[in-house]
């Protein structure tokens, strides 16, 4: 058994145990520390293996994009609740998936969710095909494309290091 | 405390309040329960987006230290507001709920 795990986890832990308490006091540091150490250690089972971050600049520009895109999904929504709820014209949508990594699935999913006019609805066992709910739609087939090209794919680039 | 930053966090509440407000009115008037959970996850994000940074100025002013601890309620509300609407959307289509008839498309069986 390693002594440290997941060092990254450790340091998040830590940040979260500071925020927590709102402060950078020694003793608060030491017992963030602790506590980010045991806590791996004893979860160590239960958590899902994180592929590496190839590229670090790229997924800071993607969360951007991602702040800006879930603040336009709340006016597109706002607008459409205020609007006429009768004139939507809602949708389920399959789209095929090429993620494997069952992590970054679980960050796909919680984007599609979060963002323009969509929330994720299920999972094939296999992990193979998404349904999504669209909230109001022309065209289902455009979602799943730009859900694919928009996240899906810059996601993979991100994680993916040896495809570079 | 100046004028300007009582604007700023009021501006800002106000806001808050009306993507809340408007996220409980999409309950109300979406037509079927798989629109609905769109409110939930959606608009209500920018709501309680705008409180939280409202009190973290507010805070941070009057205690003269910066007060981050609130962007953890943002931190755990994206964490949680997918999972659950996932959940929900998958128990409805399990007990087979009634759909609004424009939806196009098919929900699992």
């Amino acid at each position: 058994m390693k002594i440290l795990p997941h060092p990254l986890l450790t340091i998040f832990l830590t940040l979260l145990w500071l925020l927590l308490n709102n402060t950078v006091a020694f003793g608060q540091l030491l017992l963030g520390l602790f506590l980010g150490w045991v806590i791996p250690l004893l979860a160590g089972r239960f958590l899902l293996k994180v592929p590496p971050v190839c590229k670090p600049f790229k997924l800071c520009l993607f969360l951007l994009l991602i702040l800006y895109d879930i603040v336009v999904a709340n006016l597109h929504v706002a607008r459409l609740v205020l609007g006429s709820p009768r004139k939507l014209r809602p949708a389920f949508v399959e789209v095929p998936m090429d993620i494997e990594d069952e992590f970054i699935l679980t960050i796909l999913t919680s984007i599609a969710s979060l963002t323009p006019g969509t929330v994720s609805a299920g999972l094939s066992t296999d992990h193979r095909t998404l349904l999504l709910h669209v909230l109001d739609t022309d065209k289902p087939q455009d979602v799943a494309e730009e859900l694919k090209t928009r996240y899906e794919a810059p996601l993979l680039e991100i994680f993916r290091c040896s495809s570079t | 405390m100046p004028f300007w930053i009582e604007l700023i966090v009021s501006l800002l509440l106000i806001l808050g309040s009306v993507f809340a407000l408007i996220g409980a009115l999409g309950l109300y008037r979406l037509p079927d329960f798989f629109t609905r959970l769109h409110g939930p996850t959606k608009a209500t994000t920018l709501g309680v987006g705008s409180i939280v940074i409202a009190s973290m100025v507010f805070f941070s002013w009057r205690n003269g230290t910066p007060s981050l601890h609130e962007l953890l309620i943002t931190i755990f509300l994206f964490f949680t507001a997918p999972v659950s609407a996932h959940m929900m959307a998958k128990a409805a289509m399990q007990q087979k709920l009634p759909l609004n008839d424009k939806t196009q498309g098919k929900p699992w069986e």
